[in-house]
């Protein structure tokens, strides 16, 4: 069998061949399971230890931001959908908060607090999918299960509110397109309820199990440097020790209003990503919580306009925390009433450049538990 | 060791070992068939040859049907949903719809594996199983062989296993399959030595190698299954055993093989349809093997929990199958260890510990301080 290529792959800094014994390529992607979507990573292994990574990304682009160009601001939101679709109300926030800026836009007290809950569940439901997904790359297919279990719990809740389950569409500027339905907020809070115990089952079936320690504590380690260096947002930044999250540093909406802690980890290993999201949980469910109780009555959108324009030369960007970090939106007007063009920052990109410096050196099994831990959505690299 | 325990039992055991004197209703019916006192002459040895291979195939896709359907039942349920519903009662016909669907997929090969080797893999690993299958006592006169050296026989053949997946691995020109391949073969060598260590304890405690002798030794109640019968070791060298055949097995914890998540399939990467299905079907045929073995070493093989009950071959199947159940909770619970782990807890603790555990059943023996 000829495994060894003699021909260095794109992006590769050496050939295999060299050490003591043979290296080789190996294709990881676009078909497969652990790369989430339709990443390829190209590895240069010795034997089972991974010496480098090259990601290939671009398999699934679909020019969103040259589409935004031809389309007005407020059917472009529909698109913000298509990025980050874990964390679509997040994106969809993220445009519309772009647009209130540049076109001046208010927003009740209630849509704020709506925006809010809205957010924090889904925050909590894409972290959800991640653990589910992150079990099952270590081989736990049960947990996996279980966090498709109660994510449908919120993913119901979602189709109660805007009628999808996915891409919602359910922000617009100056509110939300409907207001919530009726015993919204008990269920939600049936909910935190619900997942305080059932974060605590995962702990005994996960966080706490010997294989995943073994497997997570000192793997994939980004130091904070790295990090930094690479732009990491969000828990792959925290977890490396980078106390920075939108909601605290740069407030938009009313984050500034609720109480809650921004968990940090220690040395930036597989397991401190880990925990990091399960706390981040817990901190959703207090602000869920305090936003809850303090529900205003009133409108759920300030007036509505035909159409939102931006003034000419008018720049606006926003930034919101998603749930894998900061999605930064800039929209740049012409005055007319499509943008003449949106550029999304999306955080996984980073976090994909970031590979190769947590799992080279590492084994292949690390590799793919790393890539767990990044929690990539592709679709919002390449857009 | 007392002996004189062990006298009267092989006298038994000798009595039951005569095919002319051991009443089946099957060999009788034989033997008038063929009409031969002897019950020896070539006709019935024929009939009976052919017997055994129809009862040994249809005993391991019956097997392999119950197991998977058992598995998807359980990992259904540990995963708070039905499992397999709609096809037949409780679904008990999904196997058989799963085999049917296999069977009519398209066999692909790679251009650019080796037909040989790649056609030749997917029938090694059941030939091991059937070849097991034939030396394990299902009941008091339930046997196909009995070699004086079965526990040995078994540990051989036991290897046949890997070498299909090594071959299979290499005939693929796969990269990941190769993968798989190699680490089936570390896993499955490094695994066997803690295995063999097992079956030794057995052997020291019993004097026996054949496996009818080691069953009926442990004759009578529960306490007299070695399990409990050798205080405290019984019992650690059950749980090891538990993990080394789980490892053996290839499954989760230790399913590295074919760690979908990593190798995307693992050795059967490029295996499809039947040749897939062959793989699959020796899994779950390996499964009740393990437990069989584990239940005729360690929990009396046949024989009843208590002494009133009447020995039998339901024993052996109840005993197997709630080890079936520990290997399918495990892996519907656990996650998968990465392949330096699962070397360094075999080389730097289980097998240290299966050799302090041999040394401790061996004075338990030398000072007679078996239950």
């Amino acid at each position: 069998m000829d495994l060894v290529q003699t021909e260095i792959p794109e992006g590769f800094t050496r050939s295999a061949g060299g050490g003591h014994t043979e290296e080789y390529y190996l294709n990881m992607g676009p078909q497969h399971p652990s790369t989430h979507g339709v990443l390829r990573l190209m590895v240069r292994l010795d034997g089972e230890t991974v010496k480098e990574i090259v990601p290939h990304i671009g398999y699934i682009h679909r020019s969103i931001e040259k589409m935004a160009e031809s389309q007005s601001l407020i059917q472009n939101i529909h698109l913000t959908d298509r990025l980050d679709y874990l964390s679509c109300h997040m994106t969809n926030l993220g445009l519309c908060l772009a647009i209130e800026q540049g076109a001046d836009v208010g927003v009740p007290e209630r849509a704020e607090y709506i925006r809010i809950i809205v957010c924090e569940l889904q925050r909590i439901q894409s972290h959800l999918l991640w653990w589910g997904c992150f079990a099952m790359d270590l081989g736990a297919l049960t947990a996996f299960l279980y966090g498709f279990d109660e994510r449908e719990k919120i993913t119901d809740l979602f189709e109660e509110l805007c009628g999808a389950r996915l891409t919602m569409n359910y922000f617009r500027p100056g509110g939300c397109v409907s207001d919530l339905p009726n015993e919204f907020i008990p269920r939600i809070l049936k909910i935190c309820e619900h997942m305080k115990t059932t974060l605590d089952e995962y702990d005994n079936l996960v966080s706490k199990n010997m294989i995943i320690r073994e497997r997570t504590q000192g793997v994939g380690i980004l130091s904070k440097e790295r990090a930094l260096s690479h732009g990491c947002t969000g828990p792959v930044a925290r977890a490396s020790g980078i106390n920075y999250d939108v909601r605290k540093d740069e407030p938009y909406g009313i984050y500034n209003r609720f109480d809650f802690d921004v968990p940090l980890g220690a040395t930036g290993d597989c397991y401190d990503r880990y925990t990091v999201r399960i706390e981040e949980m817990r901190q959703s469910i207090r602000i869920l919580e305090q936003a809850c109780k303090d529900l205003p009555d009133g409108d759920f959108r300030s007036k509505e306009k035909p159409n939102y324009k931006i003034p000419k030369d008018e720049h606006s960007f926003s930034s919101v925390e998603t749930a894998r970090g900061n999605f930064s939106t800039y929209v740049v007007s012409d005055g007319g009433k499509t943008p003449y063009r949106i550029k999304y920052r999306s955080p996984n990109f980073s976090h994909i450049g970031a590979i190769n410096d947590m799992a080279s050196g590492y084994k292949l099994a690390d590799l793919v538990t790393v890539l767990a831990t990044l929690d990539p959505v592709i679709p919002d690299i390449d857009r | 060791m007392d002996t004189s325990t062990h006298q009267p039992v092989q006298q038994s055991v000798a009595e039951r070992l005569d095919p002319h004197t051991a009443t089946t209703p099957l060999g009788d019916w034989v033997r008038e068939l063929c009409d031969a006192p002897d019950g020896g002459n070539l006709l019935s040895m024929t009939i009976n040859v052919i017997i055994i291979i129809i009862a040994i195939c249809a005993f391991s896709s019956l097997t392999a049907m119950v197991l998977v359907w058992m598995e998807r039942k359980l990992a259904g349920r540990f995963q708070r949903r039905l499992g397999p519903t709609r096809t037949g009662p409780f679904g008990l016909l999904q196997t058989a719809a799963d085999g049917l669907k296999l069977f009519l997929k398209e066999g692909f090969r790679p251009n650019a594996s080796d037909p040989f080797t790649y056609y030749l893999a997917p029938l090694l690993p059941l030939t091991g199983a059937f070849m097991v299958l034939a030396v394990i006592p299902f009941g008091p006169s339930m046997w196909i062989a009995d070699p004086e050296l079965g526990l040995i026989f078994i540990s051989a053949i036991a290897g046949l296993g890997v070498l299909a997946l090594l071959i299979g691995s290499w005939g693929s020109n796969n990269k990941y399959s190769l993968m798989g391949g190699l680490r089936a073969g570390a896993q499955a060598i490094s695994y066997e030595v803690s295995l063999i260590l097992c079956f030794l304890l057995i052997v020291l405690a019993s004097g026996e190698t054949n496996l009818l002798n080691i069953v009926e030794g442990q004759q009578g109640n529960f306490w007299n299954w070695w399990i409990i019968k050798l205080p405290g070791a019984g019992f650690i060298a059950f749980i090891f055993f538990i993990i080394t055949s789980t490892a053996e097995l290839n499954r989760t914890p230790f399913d590295t093989t074919e760690a979908e998540s990593e190798l995307t399939g693992g050795f059967h990467t490029e295996y499809s349809g039947i040749a897939f299905s062959m793989f699959f079907l020796a899994e779950y045929v390996h499964m009740f093997i393990a437990a069989a073995i584990g239940a005729t070493l360690f929990l009396g093989g046949y024989n009843a929990p208590f002494e009133f009950l009447p020995d039998g071959w339901w024993w052996l199947m109840a005993k197997s199958y709630a080890i079936i159940f520990l290997y399918i909770w495990f892996r519907w619970t656990f996650p998968r260890l990465r392949i330096d782990q699962l070397m360094a807890l075999e080389w730097k603790f289980l097998l240290p510990l299966s050799l302090i555990n041999l040394v401790f059943a061996g004075i338990l023996i030398a000072m007679g301080w078996i239950l």
